[in-house]
């Protein structure tokens, strides 16, 4: 059983002529295309997994004369680089998969919130941004983009904070609901969907929504786009078929010698070597913007671990309770008990603690720390302890 | 401070003077000096007609918008997990050791900053660091010795 079950898949670097595709697209009645993103089973590449059909599917049921599309650009996820790769190879794809989403939802303007940390590519996108605005304007399309610049914060990756950023505020989440689909950028329904999102869209109106449907399994169809790192001698981006269990995914890419695969980075979940086999990656499993890191023997969980939570305890927006009291003493805590200055039984204290982020925080960074926190502390507790 | 004035007032001339021109035009300030002044954001809030606490209550929750003095070059290297695997501390020691900073610290002829950051995508090139916008990666500490001394000369 050698790795023939892990399939490569083309689909969002594979080079396409983008005009004959909205040419084809733009036609269409909107209700078609939201059907074939609907009967494709496309979820949300970002890392929540909505699916992407029926974010627009209620953005286009909203009468209101202003909405918006959203490119969430700001790929912040610790180990997650594909949406850089993407935008830097195959722009014109996500441009395009915008306008598709322009016709299907009804949106004039679109976004495309870029993370700080990728202003090197503003020079190109905003050069392929001119080819694209003379592209729609030809085809009669009444659609225009614009760039914006993240500033180096986390969480303005969680959609309704990266919308507070666009409108010039703190990057501070909303309450939801209300949902974006019904108030989201400045207020109006807006659609907000990642950059592979919106590529697949694009091959989806290619080749059919059959075609992706066809790949993947009943729960996460399709392929995706992951960015490996970590212990593994082939580090980079590959766009593998869906539903592949930890084990496959070792076997090709781990060094012989992985002990934990951390899937989804530092809002993910960590995968210890007794679980590999039974693990899915996808949403049946365990779900992953992209972030896949290999640890092997050598490393001690325990950094793995206080490196999440000081990363969290440093994006954590301060906004509500659970979340910024929640995440610092969790940090406080494991240090604690790597002191001796707690006894062991204080590690089930903190996970009941990390239980309470999950349901009082008020967005999905505070919601997620429990996922490595509770992974890596059941699985690898002597690291945490000793 | 009339360059500051002027430089504000173009900003606002070419963003906009709304809500949303704000970040635009602290990042456009950015990028003229690496931080930002208590009297540029005063300035911002005039133009903008909004108050001066909202300037600086913005500015100061995005990492990247510095309002402590920072050098003509900032220096962010990465400390997330994956970099520190691929020997990100030796690199950030030689830094150190070659501008005679720490994290945090910026050289006494304001030239550069030293800081640590989180993730910037560049895992599978591990280590990696920003100077200024631009990224270096797969960096060992003869490579971030040479990549230093050419900005020395700068």
């Amino acid at each position: 059983m050698k790795s023939s079950a892990l399939k490569r898949v083309d689909l969002i670097f594979e080079s396409v002529n983008v005009r004959e595709i909205l040419d084809k697209t733009l036609k269409r009645k909107p209700e078609e295309i939201i059907q074939d993103v609907l009967d494709s089973g496309l979820r949300g590449r970002g890392g929540a997994g909505f699916p992407t059909g029926m974010k627009w599917k209620y953005t286009a049921a909203e009468k209101n004369a202003v909405k918006y599309i959203v490119c969430n650009a700001d790929e912040g996820e610790p180990g997650t680089f594909k949406d850089r790769q993407i935008l830097d190879e195959v722009p014109r794809k996500v441009f395009g998969g915008m306008a598709i989403a322009s016709k299907a939802i009804g949106a004039k303007i679109g976004y495309v919130y870029l993370r700080g940390e990728y202003k090197f590519l503003v020079p190109k996108l905003q050069e392929e941004m001119e080819i694209f605005h003379a592209m729609m304007k030809e085809m009669k399309h009444d659609f225009r983009l614009e760039l914006r610049l993240g500033s180096g914060a986390y969480i303005c990756g969680e959609e309704s904070a990266l919308f507070e950023s666009i409108e010039g505020k703190r990057g501070e989440p909303r309450n939801k609901p209300p949902y974006p689909t019904t108030s989201g950028l400045f207020g109006k329904p807006t659609s907000i969907n990642n950059v592979e999102t919106l590529v697949y869209t694009v091959m989806i109106c290619k080749y059919g929504a059959d075609y992706f449907h066809k790949l993947g399994t009943t729960d996460s169809r399709g392929s995706k786009v992951f960015s490996v790192s970590g212990d593994t001698p082939k580090a980079g981006i590959y766009e593998l078929e869906l539903g592949m269990t930890v084990e496959r995914f070792v076997e090709e890419f781990g060094d012989g010698d992985t002990k934990a695969v951390q899937v989804g980075g530092a809002s993910g979940f960590c995968v210890p070597r007794k679980k590999f086999r039974d693990t899915i990656i996808g949403f049946e499993g365990v779900p992953t913007g992209g972030s896949m890191k290999l640890f092997n023997s050598s490393r001690s969980m325990y950094n793995v671990l206080h490196n999440y939570l000081d990363f969290f305890t440093e994006e954590s927006c301060g906004q509500c309770t659970p979340c910024r009291v929640g995440c610092q003493q969790l940090l406080l805590g494991v240090e604690a008990v790597k002191r001796g200055e707690r006894n062991s039984r204080y590690l089930d204290e903190l996970v009941k603690l990390a239980g309470t982020m999950k349901i009082a925080s008020k967005c999905g960074l505070g919601q997620s720390v429990g996922n490595a926190f509770k992974s890596i502390v059941e699985n690898f507790k002597e690291e945490i302890i000793y | 401070m009339l360059e500051q004035v002027n430089l504000v007032k173009e900003l606002a001339d070419k963003h906009g003077r709304r809500r949303d021109s704000l970040i635009p035009i602290l990042q456009g300030l950015m990028e003229e000096k690496n931080y930002l002044t208590d009297e540029a954001m005063v300035l911002v809030a005039k133009e903008l007609d909004i108050s001066a606490a909202d300037v600086y209550g913005t500015a100061s929750f995005y990492t990247f918008m510095d309002t402590d003095v920072r050098g003509k070059y900032v220096i962010r290297i990465c400390k997330t997990i994956s970099c520190s695997m691929k020997g990100k501390i030796e690199v950030l020691h030689t830094i150190e050791e070659t501008l005679k900073i720490k994290v945090g610290e910026t050289t006494s002829d304001k030239k550069f900053s030293l800081l640590e950051t989180n993730c910037i995508g560049w895992c599978h090139k591990a280590p990696a660091m920003l100077i200024n916008d631009t990224p270096y990666t797969e960096l060992t500490p003869q490579k971030v010795t040479e990549i230093l001394q050419e900005y020395m000369k700068m």
